[in-house]
């Protein structure tokens, strides 16, 4: 009862502990501390009194039953509970990367990046709200017009590679991946140890400017941040007293085996050993945009003498369906041309569907560039076959379930820009319209139930047999 | 020390004593007289090395799948029998104790194989509820086995077993149903839709089940789970675990044909 009193505010009327005693002695049925607030209810209390009452009840109340307790040890086990019920409740830290619209956020990250001496980028303006906690860059003029050559900076190599990123120059996963591992097999030759540092740990925080700025030019792929995951292992696994040389090598040689592995024999085996079985003579076969990895299986199958033709579907900004279209003829094999919005009067002649991957996720969901997903859907409701092809090296354990959680925007003056047969185009004046925004998507996800089967280096799986691979290829 | 047996068993002997066996029991499963057939074979063996071993069983696998009898449950069975004694160290000097290991696997996984029908019995028993009116398709033993699990349980099913032509074994599903004292009604294959709307659930069993979850089984159980997915009725496969195929076939055209096409029935690919 007196540690029920304590808890009452300064809002209580002064002459209520009396009343409560009072009450307390007529009710000597009633022990606990509860039967003190009815009894001080039923005078007419204001609301707030009365939910303050009933604060302090319940508080008294788990008191009541924590008498047994010593009441000194009390407030520290409290703590204590309080702050592992905190510990256990806190919120994941979610990637900066999606969280444009925090403020605080992003003035901590901008610090870090001045450190490092990364470009910032001028975020476009007039984002989709939908979108708003993606960044959005401009397209610069010159990315690094105000990068210093002072000793320390980036490395050549990276500053060729961010810019080639930004450009979209280097474009789709695997040649990313494979032009990010050969600016680093650079940046490892020409690397020399500080004379009283070890090597591993000073190449590590050398490595992490370059990484920022490549992040500042394009967004890092996850082909890429599996690669560089790898190459930190690799980078950390160097005992401090080998020799500068070796050590070297071995890196170089870690870099070599990983694109050879990972990339051209996965490539190799997903083409010969399982693609090739599920390409039929006659059959007509239906692509997306420019994946390395179809065209291949494509090639590779022509070659081995069977006879099929191929519709290339494409699609605005980046067409890069044109680019698939010229590798395929120049092996010779049939193709057709389609823009996306002729899909469904070409869909009824397809035998067969092949896409590529940028990102095999947790949950069976796999990202690739926008525009997959709808072919996948109209592909299964006319019960075509869906098969995606995809090294294991791009499986993430990322689950994702929508496009708009984590995404890439481009920038939306492509989309506004003349059309490529010298038509201005219709959208020119976007900006001076209020109430219009222009969205470009680069990624979008394809739900398993469109997907027939994903073909990797380890075989045919169905995508629900993801989470297995990531298991397989964590265990080794 | 294992006994070695009068004399060598040729690959030719594999078919006849597979077939005796299957001909001895009518209620075994054709994937268990298969392994058996490997186990004799093996025990009968005068190989000296585990590599000659391993192809001479890989000889008569070949021999049995072109028997009449085979099903794809032959395939299966005998392609995981391999696997699984196979899937140990093998690296003791003395090739006699390598052989007893891999026959002591043998008899250890055939011994498994043999009980699956029952386990599954048991398994299965709790997704059939008391009063309920089950479809099953054709002629399957282990659908057989469940529903007289579920019958001992005291849980009281009608059944209705479609006619299944050509080979019409609906009618034998059904002496076997009522001998069990399970009130079962042949319909027609076409009257599965009509009937859709009075079940509860759909059973059936398996020849095979291929790597993308899908299963191979008598004609007409495709067109019946499309059906019950229409009318949102839930279907169950039962299937023991060494019908599991290595193939993954992306439309009807692409499974293979031999687990389409019946051996007496020489069509050309359909």
């Amino acid at each position: 009862m007196s540690s029920s009193s304590s808890k009452r505010g300064s809002k209580d009327i002064p002459c209520s502990d009396d009343l409560g005693s009072a009450a307390a002695q007529t009710q000597a049925a009633v022990p606990s501390a509860k039967g003190e607030a009815p009894a001080v209810e039923q005078h007419g209390q204001t609301k707030r009194k009365t939910k303050a009452e009933r604060r302090a009840e319940q508080k008294s109340a788990k008191e009541a039953k924590k008498v047994s307790k010593p009441p000194a040890k009390e407030p520290a086990t409290d703590k204590k509970q309080k702050m592992t019920l905190e510990g256990s409740n806190a919120p994941k830290r979610v990637p900066s990367n999606i969280q444009v619209d925090d403020k605080k956020h992003q003035a901590k990250v901008a610090k870090k990046l001045a450190k490092q001496q990364a470009p910032p980028r001028t975020e476009v303006q007039r984002q989709v709200k939908m979108f708003s906690h993606l960044h959005q860059f401009k397209r610069e003029e010159s990315l690094t017009a105000h990068l210093s050559f002072a000793s320390g900076g980036i490395h050549p190599a990276f500053l060729r590679l961010g810019l080639q990123y930004a450009e979209g120059k280097i474009c789709g996963s695997n040649a990313r991946c494979i032009g990010l591992l050969a600016a680093f097999k650079q940046v490892v030759r020409d690397y020399e140890t500080p004379p009283d540092k070890a090597l591993a740990r000073d190449l590590d925080n050398r490595i992490k400017p370059y990484i920022t700025f490549l992040a500042q030019c394009r967004p890092l792929s996850v082909s890429m941040g599996n690669a560089i995951k790898q190459l930190k292992v690799k980078i950390a696994q160097i005992p401090p007293d080998m020799p500068e040389e070796k050590a070297k090598d071995r890196l170089l040689t870690a870099i070599d085996r990983y694109l050879y592995e990972k990339i051209t024999l996965a490539d190799e085996a997903i083409s010969k050993t399982y693609a090739q079985t599920k390409i039929s003579n006659g059959d007509v076969i239906l692509t997306f945009a420019c994946s390395s990895i179809v065209v291949k299986v494509l090639k590779d199958a022509h070659h081995a003498g069977k006879k099929f033709r191929v519709i290339v579907v494409d699609s605005r900004p980046k067409l890069e369906g044109r680019e698939c279209m010229r590798r395929l003829v120049q092996h010779g094999i049939p193709c057709s041309y389609v823009l996306l919005n002729a899909l469904s009067y070409v869909m009824k002649e397809v035998s067969k569907v092949f896409l590529g991957a940028h990102a095999l996720l947790a949950n069976g969901y796999v990202m690739s560039r926008v525009g997959t997903s709808l072919v996948a859907l109209v592909a299964s409701s006319y019960n075509v076959p869906v098969l995606f092809c995809c090294e294991t090296y791009k499986c993430c354990d990322r689950v994702q379930t929508d496009s708009f959680v984590f995404n890439e925007l481009g920038d939306p003056e492509d989309l506004a820009s003349a059309q490529s047969n010298g038509a201005c185009s219709k959208l020119e004046g976007w900006r001076d319209i209020q109430q219009l925004n222009v969205l470009n998507l680069v990624y979008d996800l394809t739900p398993p139930d469109f997907i027939t089967m994903v073909i990797t280096e380890v075989g045919m799986i169905p995508c629900s047999s993801v989470p297995v691979v990531l298991r397989v290829i964590h265990s080794v | 020390p294992h006994t070695i047996s009068p004399e060598v068993m040729q690959r030719t002997e594999a078919v006849p004593f597979f077939e005796s066996l299957l001909q001895g029991d009518p209620e075994m499963s054709t994937a268990i007289a298969a392994i058996q057939t490997l186990m004799e074979f093996m025990n009968r063996n005068s190989a000296e090395t585990v590599a000659e071993l391993t192809s001479d069983l890989k000889g008569a696998m070949t021999e049995l799948q072109t028997s009449d009898q085979s099903v794809a449950s032959v395939a299966s069975g005998c392609e995981l029998f391999l696997r699984f004694i196979t899937l140990t160290a093998l690296d003791k000097p003395d090739f006699n104790e390598c052989k007893q290991l891999l026959v002591e696997r043998g008899q250890l996984y055939l011994q498994k194989a043999a009980q699956a029908r029952q386990k599954i019995g048991k398994l299965g028993v709790p997704f059939i509820r008391d009063g309920a009116t089950i479809l099953i398709h054709s002629r399957s033993r282990v659908v057989l086995t469940l529903l007289k699990e579920a019958a001992c349980c005291n849980k009281h099913c009608t059944v209705f077993v479609t006619e299944s032509l050509p080979d019409r074994s609906g009618y034998i599903m059904q002496k076997s149903l009522q001998e069990a004292g399970i009130p079962a009604y042949v319909i027609l294959d076409s009257a599965v839709g009509y009937i859709m709307e009075r079940i509860d659930l759909v059973m059936f069993g398996a020849e095979g089940v291929v790597e993308s979850g899908g299963i191979i089984n008598k004609i007409g159980t495709y067109q019946m789970a499309v059906v019950a997915k229409a009318a949102n009725k839930p279907v169950y496969a039962v299937a023991e675990s060494f019908k599991f195929l290595r193939q993954y076939p992306l439309n009807q055209f692409e499974a293979p044909n031999k687990h389409k096409v019946g051996k007496t029935n020489k069509q050309s690919s359909v």
